[in-house]
């Protein structure tokens, strides 16, 4: 187990490097200049350059790689060209929107997801069960970021019942916040959950058609008891690993939802720093991004192996 | 589907006009309110006007947070600020400032001569990275004579000197808090920094001691709101009062017909023209430039991007301007002429041309109604969206285009044609010599006989497709009264906005 | 999704086509599918009005005999519009499918046949792919390339190529121990000869349905992308750019904005139902279930 722990503790410091160097040659490569998008089109050539200078642009390439990683492993991600502020404070204040909007949105996902998809498998073949499989079809199909238009025309605009989009902050207390959170996630979430419902009804079709759930059915237990006792548990687990994979995706995959609803959240944060040339935040932000995913992929792969030895030997 | 729009509109526009009776009623009872939520497009990149182009900077601390040593005025004209007075020696060369006294800035520390002459030194420096560095250029020297009395020296006399100096971009900073000023900005004005949360709001509050007359406004936040749909939404729904520079025209018949709200549609100088590179083939032929002028029809595309609501323009100056002649009748819509025109200059029909559109609307709007309108004479026009940054060192910088539809906001912006690498690339010794001596010129009455002349001079050589100014359509509240109708430097005035009571 | 988990095999008495004529779902969604790529080819020669004219008096207007659907903020014919966008739609989902399959099988068939260093390496690949933000890298790459339909469909692909890696090598490796396999080799077949004679053709089917679940969700990402204005640029008329430009009417026109989603959850469900058919039809052992 150690070895295989260092060897892929190895794997995971190669594939940050490379992402790393990837990130920062595409960051490179970006036509444009920093100061030019700063400073307007009437900014003096040497204007231009005082501010160049004054960012750092000027060192070459690899001083630049260098300064910039050596800093990510202390933990610093540098400072915003535009905002003239920490990255790390920027990336904190855009998670108090960006994390607790994933949160809700995966917790709506869940809570309408695996209820539907037991009560689609328990009665399967039933007109519930075709009704269920039908409107999860449909909900697949529909883009989030129009389902996200329709809902706020209906509720912000028309109903005036929740705010058309926007983020108060959480100083203003909880609700606020929570209130401008919910048309959001309920955008994120429609999608997501009708995904996660078809995968719940199949995973619990496939372990109920397992040895040890038929062999409960063979002690007399009924579908429903079998379900619950032994099915449900073992079905989890690659439903868990679909909402682990939609966890990242909400994470930073909202750029358009939050754009809908104008929230300040990490996907606009990245979008705008794009579009004004802060390649300070782009960089950094892309790689923490990156970053946590390899890293969450990482832990995973440990714990699988911890817990069956078979997996050990492919890496 | 039919009947399912109808009674999706039907639903929608019931509850819009119950909503607005009940907002009007609750209103009318309560006092007068003290706090503003205004809507604004971009968000600033940060909160320092002297270090930064974008205009979002000055659209919230201008005249606000921040003031200058002149300021300009709602109607466009220069007006005393931090100097009281001032005097002009006859040569034109020597400018004496009378600063008025006992200003403060928010922290406390004093404003006078010595910090007048910080910001000026500043700003002209070496390593300065003022946006608007040129307007400084001029000065020689800068003196401060006593607390009260600032002596600025020109190299050459500058007959736009003090307009400058009222421009967001020549604000007075204090010397102690200028190098945190993006973040933490502390100026003089009425209202003091409060608080940013980065990409939702910038809040400003009413500082408790302010030189001039008192404002009435308690609290001040500018929300963000890029999308224009969303800006719809936002202010339908009540998140915000105003919208000073509303983003979506084909939305204001809907506010006008509401009677919670107000739309006045304003002057900017954003003259928006279809620039034409004339260095290259085949625009560096004068019968080509006009025939573009003649097959592109200002009214159809002022319709249909603008909904109607803009003044077309026939050369580069806007109608509000003193000086201004209406060139609009000098190449009518006329796609026959076009047609022959491009003939005789040896242009075969189906010619390929990139037309390059920056990101604002009112740039992907026309550009898509343009190149119909060019493809009815034989051109063949490809659309190519580019973001600004790119657009800045394409276009702009590395002058890689066709065409591009862009705004020149800047006022009496005649000098661009007069430049020998400016990005359109226009060379004509007739108009060097006419601006020239319109810099040298300091008589008023000269100087809008030559502004005159500059005009027709660009508008025969056809240099660029001149199309309509940009119209500054706000939306507010109908309870609020004293923002600027009209937008001569794009800025948020709040000194004299209050709600009726 | 999970549809690599299983190895396929086709016996040649199988006759799948009376399966299918019976299987409600891959009736119906191959019946939408064909609509659909029906509509898109006959936008190419013949729509109501030609999609990209302009014509401002006439705009705004609401359904009529001329214009069925009505016309948008320029003028422009609603309907045609959206058959025109189906071309978009496909040609952006398909190049992308294309790019992923043509990359990703050889890649998971390799992976499969090697096993050690490349299998590992393979794999190890496709997960760093996985770990960039999708829309994130669109943008960028529209930043770098320009925007247009080929680097958007470049964009989507690139996300493609470690799924069809993983099916086809999920599918391959459990044929290398079957009989079939073991007897080519003892008839001295190279390895290479052999994924190319027999494990190539028994895991054809699973390719496919995994091209069709692509392929939809490629729909979506394609009008992700000209949503954000990274796909076909205009005039060519696009769903995702549709729902963008009706954004600001939404209040006074809806029907701008309702019939492009409609076009696309349509087209999505049609592909969507297809694939789910495929999956059974082509293997039976999988449909038991369903």
């Amino acid at each position: 187990m150690l070895t295989f722990a260092l060897r892929r503790l190895l794997a995971l410091a190669l594939t940050l490097a490379v992402a790393s160097a990837v990130v920062f040659v595409v960051m490179e490569v970006l036509p444009g200049d920093p100061a030019q998008v700063m400073l307007g089109t009437e900014a003096r050539p040497d204007t231009l350059a005082a501010l160049r200078e004054k960012l750092g642009l000027n060192q070459p390439a690899p001083e630049r790689y260098l300064a910039w990683v050596t800093g990510l492993v202390r933990g610093d991600l540098g400072m915003s060209y535009t905002y003239a502020t920490p990255v790390t404070e920027l990336v904190r204040d855009r998670l108090a929107v960006s994390l607790p909007l994933a949160l809700m949105a995966l917790a709506l996902t869940t809570a309408i997801a695996i209820p539907l998809g037991a009560w689609a498998a328990a009665r399967r073949n039933s007109v519930v069960d075709l009704g269920i499989m039908g409107a999860t079809q449909v909900g697949v199909a529909v883009p989030n970021f129009w389902f996200a238009m329709l809902l706020a025309l209906l509720f912000a605009i028309t109903l005036r019942w929740l705010p058309a989009g926007g983020f108060p902050g959480w100083s203003g207390g909880l609700w606020s916040g929570v209130r401008a959170l919910i048309l959001p996630a309920v955008a994120l979430a429609l999608p997501q959950a009708s995904i996660l419902a078809r995968v719940m009804r199949s995973s619990l079709l496939d372990t109920l058609s397992d040895d040890y759930v038929r062999t409960a059915r063979a002690k007399g237990l009924t579908e429903g008891q079998a379900l619950r006792r032994h099915a449900l548990r073992n079905a989890l687990i690659p439903v868990l690993t679909i909402m682990g994979l939609q966890f990242s995706f909400l994470l930073a995959g909202t750029v358009i939802i939050e754009n809908v609803f104008y929230l300040p959240g990490l996907g606009r944060l990245v979008f705008q720093a794009i579009n004004q040339r802060d390649l300070a935040v782009v960089k950094s932000v892309v790689m923490l991004l990156v970053a946590s995913v390899i890293i969450v992929n990482f832990i995973v792969d440990l714990t699988y192996a911890a817990v069956d030895p078979r997996l050990r030997r492919r890496a | 589907m039919t009947l399912n729009r109808r009674l999706f509109l039907a639903g929608s526009v019931a509850s819009l006009s119950a909503a607005g009776a009940l907002g009007g009623a609750s209103r009318a009872l309560a006092a007068a309110r003290k706090d503003l939520n205004i809507g604004i497009r971009l968000e600033p990149p940060h909160l320092d006007p002297t270090a930064g182009a974008a205009a979002a900077i000055g659209e919230i601390v201008y005249a606000n947070v921040f003031e200058g040593l002149t300021r300009i005025d709602r109607d466009g004209a220069v007006k005393p600020a931090l100097a009281e007075s001032w005097t002009i020696s006859d040569d034109g060369k020597t400018y004496t400032f009378k600063l008025r006294s006992g200003v403060t800035y928010h922290d406390g520390a004093p404003f006078d001569a010595s910090v007048a002459k910080f910001n000026l030194d500043r700003a002209r420096a070496p390593d300065s990275v003022n946006p608007q560095k040129s307007l400084f250029a001029p000065i020689e020297a800068a003196e401060a004579v006593d607390p009260a009395t600032l002596k600025v020296t020109l190299k050459q006399p500058a007959g736009n000197f003090l307009f400058g100096l009222g421009w967001p971009a020549a604000v007075m900073l204090a010397p102690a808090t200028a190098a945190d000023a993006k973040t933490k900005p502390v100026g003089t004005g009425p209202f003091k920094f409060a608080n940013w949360t980065k990409g939702a709001s910038v809040e400003l509050v009413r500082a408790e001691k302010y030189w001039g007359s008192p404002v009435k406004l308690d609290k001040a936040a500018f929300k963000v709101i890029s999308d224009p749909s969303a800006s719809f939404a936002a202010l339908m729904a009540g998140d915000v009062d105003a919208f000073p520079i509303y983003p979506a025209p084909e939305n204001l018949d809907q506010f006008r017909a509401d009677p919670r709200f107000k739309v006045v549609i304003g002057n900017t100088e954003g003259k928006t023209i279809m620039a034409l590179n004339n260095g290259r083939k085949p625009f560096d032929d004068i019968r080509v430039r006009r025939a573009l002028c003649h097959a592109v029809d200002r009214k159809t595309v002022i319709d249909g991007a603008m909904f109607g609501i803009a003044k077309p323009i026939g050369s580069h100056f806007a109608p509000q301007d003193a000086g201004y002649v209406d060139l609009t009748g000098k190449y009518p819509y006329d796609p026959a002429k076009a047609k022959s025109l491009l003939k005789e200059s040896g242009v075969p029909e189906g010619t390929k041309l990139r037309l390059v559109l920056p990101p604002p609307d009112y740039a992907r709007r026309s550009g898509q109604i343009i190149a119909a309108q060019l493809k009815a004479v034989g051109l063949d026009v490809e659309l190519v969206p580019m973001e600004w940054a790119q657009w800045l060192s394409d276009v702009f910088k590395g002058k890689n285009f066709d065409m591009t539809i862009i705004s020149h906001v800047e006022p009496l912006d005649l000098d661009i044609y007069a430049r020998d690498d400016y990005y359109f690339d226009y060379k004509s010794q007739a108009y060097k010599a006419i601006y020239a001596e319109l810099t040298a010129t300091t008589d008023q009455a000269k100087r809008i006989e030559l502004y005159k002349k500059a005009q027709e001079q660009i508008a025969e050589d056809a240099v660029n497709v001149f199309l309509f100014m940009l119209p500054k359509s706000g939306v507010w509240s109908a309870d609020l009264q004293g923002l600027w109708e009209n937008a001569p430097i794009p800025v948020n005035d709040l000194t004299e906005v209050s709600w009726k009571a | 999704m999970s549809a690599g988990s299983e190895p396929l095999s086709i016996s040649p008495g199988d006759c799948w086509a009376s399966r299918a004529f019976r299987h409600p779902s891959f009736l119906a969604g191959a019946a939408i599918t064909i609509m659909i790529a029906f509509m898109a080819a006959l936008s190419l020669v013949w729509t109501p009005w030609d999609p990209t004219a302009i014509d401002i008096p006439s705009k705004l207007q609401g359904a009529s005999p001329q214009h069925w659907l009505g016309t948008d903020q320029f003028g422009r014919d609603v309907l045609s519009m959206i058959m025109r966008g189906a071309v978009a739609s496909m040609a952006v989902s398909i190049l992308a499918v294309g790019l992923g399959a043509g990359l990703g099988v050889p890649l998971g068939l390799l992976a499969a046949q090697t096993r050690g260093f490349a299998d590992h390496a393979i794999m190890r690949a496709s997960d760093f792919v996985f770990a960039f933000p999708a829309l994130l890298v669109a943008i960028m790459l529209r930043e770098v390339f320009g925007p247009g339909w080929i680097n958007a469909a470049v964009a989507i692909g690139v996300f493609n190529v470690p799924v069809f890696a993983r099916v086809a090598y999920g599918a391959a490796l459990p044929l290398w121990t079957r009989d079939f396999v073991l007897a080519a080799r003892v008839a001295g077949k190279g390895p290479s000869r052999i994924t190319l004679e027999h494990i190539l053709p028994n895991m054809v089917s699973l390719v496919i349905v995994q091209a069709t679940i692509q392929l939809s969700l490629g729909v979506l990402a394609e009008a992700a992308l000209s949503y954000v204005g990274l796909g076909i640029q205009p005039p060519a008329p696009s769903w995702g750019r549709m729902l963008n430009e009706a954004q600001t009417f939404m209040a006074l026109a809806p029907r701008l904005a309702l019939l492009p989603g409609f076009a696309i959850i349509f087209t999505v469900l049609g592909l969507n139902l297809l694939g789910d058919g495929l999956r059974d039809v082509l293997d039976p052992r999988l449909a038991r279930e369903r």
